[in-house]
C-alpha cells in the first residue's frame, strides 16, 4: 500500500519537471524560433524531468521520506530509464536530424541515422577500455557498464565548465581587465564603417550602370558555359566584363573590410557598456566578488594539484569534518545525528539548485550564440545529451559531500563503481583545461572579437 | 552615372528569411547560388527607371542596405547597426512565411529602425507590445514580404496568406508574398512567376517599385 503511495508521489513529481521543463523549452530555448517538430521538445522536457528525480531521490535519501525499498525501486528504474533515453533515444534522433538537414541522404533517413546511431555506439564503447573501469563480473549491457562510460564523459564535462568558469569569472567581472574606451574612439569607427559603405556604394553603382549600358547595346555577358566555352573566354572577352570582375574583387576586399570594422565597433560598444556597469553598485558589488572567486579558483586549482600529487582523494565529507572541527575545537556540544542531517541537506540542496540553474543558463547562452533556424533542433538534442550526462555524473560526484550514512543508496545502486577514480579524473582535467585556457588567453583576457568571428564563419560553413 | 538620384531602402527581417537572395534576386537577376550568413550590413544597388514610359521618367540609383543579425542581439550590436538607420526613405520588412516567429518579430525590427522606444510615453497604457498609432504619423513607407511560400502545403496556404494581410494593414503597408528559388527563375531575366501581384505603394515619396 505504501509502495503505491511512494509511486504516485513519484509519479506527480515527475509530471511537475516534465511540466517545468516543456515551459523552459518554449519560453526560453525556442523564443525565436518555431517548434516544428514536438519530438524534440519532448526528449528534452523528459530528459529533464528524469534528471532532476534522481536530484529529488537523493534529497529523500537524506530526509528520509517515503519507503526504503520503494526508494530503491524508483532509483534502479529511474537510472534504467534515464540510461535508455541518454544511450539510445538522444544520439539516435540527433544522428537523425543531422540525415535530414543534408539534401542528398533525404530519402534514406532511417537507413543513414541508424548507421551513424551504430558508430555512436562503437565509440561509446570504446570509451571504456583505457580507464579502470571495467569490472568482469558484469555482463555486457549492465548498468554498471554503461554508466561508467556515461560517468567518464560527464565528468570530463563538469571539469571543463568548472576550468571554464574558473578563467572567465574573474575576467567577466572585474573591471581590472577593461579597456579604457572613449565615444570619440566609438564615433572614429563609425565614420570609418559609413565611409567604407560609402566605397562600396559607389563601385557597385558603377557595376550596375556597366552592365544596364552593356545590356542596352546587347552585349550579352555571356558566362563561359562548357570545354571550349573557357578556352574562349580566355582569349576574346568583353572590355566591360573585364572591367566588371576587377571591381567585383575590390568590392570583395571592402566588403570584407566593412565586415571587419562592424564587429570592432560592436566590441567596443560592448566595452563601453561594461565601463558604464562597473561603475554602478551592482558592478562593484561584482567586481569585488570576481576578486573573491579568483582567490577560490586559486585555492582550487592547488587542492587539485596536491590530490594528483599525493595520491589522496578526500576521505570525510565537509559536513562531517565541520561537525568535527566545531565539536572537537570550538567545544560546542550538539545533536550531532540532528544536525548533520539538516546540514547535509541543506548543503547538497545548494549544490543541486545551483548546477541545475547555472547549466541552464549556460546552456541558453550557448544555445542563443550558435544555433540557427536549420540547425536549432540538432543543437537542442545535443544539449540534451550533455545535460542528461551532465546531471548523471553530478550525482556521482554528490556522493562526496554527503555524510556515510546516506551514500548507502547510491553505493548500492551502482554497484561496484570505483568512485575514486571519477574524482581524481575531474581533478585531471580541471587542471589540464585551466593550463590551456591561461596559455591560451594571457592573463585570462578572452578576447571577444576573434569569438564573434570564430561564430561568424562558423555560419558561413552552413550554406545548406 | 554619380550624377543619379540616390534612394535608401533598408531590407530588415531575422535571420535566414531570405533578405540576402531577394537583394541577390533585385539587383543581380540571379537567385543567389551559396547564402551564408550576413555580419554587419550588405548593400546592393539597382537602377530603376522611375515612372517609364511617361515624359516624367527619371532614372534612379535604389541602394538596398541588407542588415543583419537578430532582433534580440545585444544592445551593443543594436547600437552599432544603429548607425545604418540614418536618412532612410523606406524600409522593406521581411519575414519567413513557414515561421510565425519572423512574423511577429517585424514590430520590433521596425521600431528599431525608426527609433521610437517600445513604451509609449503618452497617456495610453499598453503592455508594451505593438501599438498602431506608432506607425500613424510615420512618412516613411514601408513594404512587407513574405518568402519561401513554396514551402508551404496548398491546403494552409489560404490561412497563411490572410494572417499575413492582416500583419501588412497593421503596418500601413503594402504587401507582397513571394518565392525564391532556382526553379521558377526564367532565362529573360525579369520574370519571377507565382506571386500575386499588389498595387504599386506611392505614400509621397519619389519612387514606386513594380515588377515586370
Amino acid at each position: 500500500m505504501s509502495f503505491l503511495i511512494d509511486s504516485s508521489i513519484m509519479i506527480t513529481s515527475q509530471i511537475l519537471f516534465f511540466g517545468f521543463g516543456w515551459l523552459f523549452f518554449m519560453r526560453q530555448l525556442f523564443k525565436d524560433y518555431e517548434v516544428r517538430q514536438y519530438v524534440v521538445q519532448v526528449i528534452f522536457s523528459v530528459t529533464f524531468a528524469f534528471s532532476c528525480t534522481m536530484f529529488e531521490l537523493i534529497i529523500f535519501e537524506i530526509l528520509g521520506v517515503l519507503n526504503s525499498s520503494s526508494r530503491y525501486f524508483h532509483w534502479k528504474m529511474n537510472l534504467c530509464v534515464i540510461l535508455l533515453i541518454l544511450v539510445f533515444m538522444v544520439p539516435f534522433y540527433i544522428g537523425y536530424f543531422i540525415v535530414s538537414n543534408i539534401r542528398l541522404l533525404h530519402k534514406q533517413r532511417l537507413l543513414f541515422s541508424c548507421l551513424l546511431w551504430l558508430t555512436f555506439m562503437y565509440f561509446f564503447w570504446k570509451l571504456g577500455d583505457p580507464f579502470p573501469i571495467l569490472s568482469p563480473k558484469h555482463g555486457i549491457l549492465s548498468i554498471e557498464q554503461l554508466i561508467s562510460r556515461v560517468g567518464v564523459i560527464g565528468v570530463t564535462l563538469m571539469a571543463l565548465l568548472s576550468g571554464f568558469g574558473a578563467v572567465n569569472c574573474p575576467y567577466t567581472y572585474m573591471s581590472y581587465f577593461l579597456r579604457n574606451v572613449t565615444d570619440t574612439d566609438i564615433l572614429a569607427l563609425e565614420r570609418r564603417l559609413l565611409q567604407t559603405m560609402d566605397m562600396i556604394i559607389s563601385k557597385k553603382k558603377r557595376m550596375a550602370m556597366t552592365r544596364r549600358t552593356m545590356f542596352q547595346k546587347g552585349e550579352v555577358h555571356n558566362k563561359p558555359s562548357g570545354f571550349w566555352g573557357m578556352i574562349k573566354s580566355v582569349t576574346t572577352s568583353a572590355p566591360g566584363s573585364e572591367n566588371l570582375t576587377l571591381i567585383q574583387q575590390e568590392v570583395d576586399a571592402l566588403e570584407e573590410l566593412s565586415r571587419q570594422l562592424f564587429l570592432e565597433t560592436a566590441d567596443l560598444y560592448a566595452t563601453k557598456e561594461r565601463i558604464e556597469y562597473s561603475k554602478t553598485f551592482k558592478g562593484k558589488y561584482f567586481n569585488f566578488l570576481g576578486y573573491f572567486f579568483s582567490i577560490y579558483c586559486v585555492w582550487k586549482i592547488f587542492m587539485a594539484t596536491i590530490n594528483i600529487v599525493f595520491d589522496r582523494v578526500g576521505k570525510t565529507d565537509p559536513v562531517t569534518r565541520g561537525i568535527e572541527i566545531t565539536v572537537n575545537y570550538l567545544g560546542i556540544q550538539f545533536d550531532v545525528k540532528f544536525w548533520s542531517q539538516h546540514i547535509s541537506f541543506i548543503l547538497v540542496g545548494i549544490i543541486i539548485v545551483t548546477s541545475i540553474r547555472g547549466l541552464l543558463i549556460t546552456l541558453t547562452k550557448f544555445f542563443y550564440a550558435i544555433s540557427s533556424s536549420k540547425s536549432s533542433n540538432v543543437i537542442v538534442l545535443l544539449l540534451a545529451q550533455i545535460m542528461g550526462m551532465y546531471f548523471v555524473s553530478s550525482v556521482l560526484l554528490i556522493r562526496m559531500s554527503m555524510p556515510l550514512e546516506y551514500r548507502t543508496i547510491i553505493t548500492e545502486v551502482l554497484g561496484e563503481l570505483q568512485f575514486n577514480f571519477y574524482h581524481r579524473w575531474f581533478d585531471v582535467i580541471f587542471l589540464l583545461w585551466d593550463k590551456t585556457m591561461n596559455n591560451l588567453t594571457g592573463i585570462g583576457h578572452f578576447p571577444v572579437l576573434e569569438l564573434n568571428v570564430f561564430i561568424c564563419n562558423r555560419k558561413l560553413v552552413e550554406n545548406l | 552615372m554619380a550624377s543619379l538620384d540616390r534612394v535608401k531602402v533598408l531590407v530588415l527581417g531575422d535571420s535566414g528569411v531570405g533578405k540576402s537572395s531577394l537583394v541577390h534576386l533585385l539587383c543581380q537577376n540571379q537567385v543567389l547560388g551559396n547564402p551564408s550568413w550576413t555580419v554587419g550590413c550588405s548593400v546592393d544597388v539597382r537602377v530603376h527607371d522611375y515612372k517609364e514610359g511617361t515624359p516624367e521618367e527619371k532614372t534612379y540609383y535604389i541602394e538596398l542596405w541588407d542588415v543583419g543579425g537578430s532582433v534580440g542581439s545585444a544592445s551593443s550590436v543594436k547600437s552599432t547597426r544603429a548607425v545604418f538607420y540614418n536618412s532612410v526613405n523606406g524600409i522593406i520588412l521581411v519575414h519567413d512565411l513557414t515561421n510565425k516567429k519572423s512574423s511577429q518579430n517585424l514590430y520590433r525590427w521596425s521600431l528599431e529602425a525608426l527609433n521610437r522606444d517600445l513604451v509609449p510615453t503618452g497617456v495610453l497604457v499598453t503592455n508594451g507590445d505593438y501599438d498602431r498609432e506608432q506607425f500613424a504619423d510615420n512618412q516613411i513607407p514601408l513594404l512587407v514580404i513574405g518568402t519561401k511560400l513554396d514551402q508551404i502545403h496548398e491546403n494552409k496556404r489560404h490561412e497563411v496568406l490572410t494572417r499575413t494581410a492582416f500583419l501588412a494593414e497593421d503596418f500601413n503597408a503594402e504587401e507582397i508574398n513571394l518565392v525564391i528559388e532556382k526553379r521558377y527563375f526564367l532565362r529573360d531575366g525579369n520574370q519571377i512567376p507565382g506571386f500575386p501581384d499588389r498595387k504599386r505603394f506611392g505614400g509621397g515619396t519619389l519612387k514606386s517599385l513594380h515588377y515586370d
